[in-house]
């Protein structure tokens, strides 16, 4: 499902994408602070993100996992000690 | 685990994918044979995070967000905790299944306090008002 990525010197990282996209860079525009928009019982919002997946560069769309249960799991850092 | 749960799991901090690759490489596939079995995913920016409410700006890194999205992309239920205190994952494993359990049963079962697989469910309903404490007992919600 994830396309593969070719890494070139640049970081890749990842970005809101669709309507939470826009909503966000017009909150920028206005240097307004950007404001969480999530909501339980509402749509998860979605974004593209590169990533590292048995031994390949891939890159993931979160609205490309639907009909699935998905379990996304932020953490604070690789390395660290939790 | 999750995968016999047919559950998906992503994970996402601010490194980037080069240090994912080493982090697994290096460290993480000593502790899981094989390496890690899902995507590692990488927010450099905080953008995401910033959206999930879940990016420290102080600190420069995302807190312990963890959000459980069912198959219509709703987000059914999140835990965040900052950086010191790690999850605990078996809790994660029961509320994903409850969440399948009322899922399948298409709103008519609810899984009260304390809930495990082969507990009793409440069937939500007029005659199931002002009789719970018939169906569960205090006791039931800590073990």
């Amino acid at each position: 499902m994830p396309e593969e990525l070719s890494p070139g010197c640049a970081r890749p990282t990842g970005d809101p994408v669709g309507e939470i996209a826009a909503h966000q860079t017009a909150f920028e525009q206005e240097r307004k602070e950007e404001s969480p928009v999530i909501l339980i019982g509402k749509k998860a919002p979605d974004f593209t993100a590169p990533g590292y997946h048995n031994g390949k560069f891939i890159n993931v769309k979160l609205s490309e996992y639907l009909g699935k249960w998905v379990l996304l799991c932020f953490y604070p850092g690789d390395f660290t000690f939790v | 685990m999750f995968q016999g749960l047919g559950v998906e799991v992503l994970s996402m901090s601010v490194d980037s994918m080069f240090v994912h690759k080493m982090w697994n490489d290096e460290e993480l596939s000593k502790m899981v044979k094989g390496g890690v079995p899902f995507p590692m995913l990488s927010d450099a920016g905080g953008r995401v995070g910033k959206v999930y409410g879940i990016y420290d700006e102080d600190l420069g890194v995302e807190t312990r967000g963890r959000f459980l999205i069912d198959p219509d992309g709703v987000i059914q239920g999140y835990e965040v905790l900052t950086p010191p205190v790690g999850r605990h994952v078996a809790e994660t494993i029961r509320q994903i299944q409850a969440f399948q359990l009322v899922r399948e049963s298409k709103g008519a079962q609810a899984t009260p306090s304390g809930w495990h697989p082969g507990r009793p469910t409440l069937k939500p309903g007029p005659d199931l008002v002002g009789k719970v404490w018939k169906e569960w007992k205090t006791e039931m919600a800590f073990d």
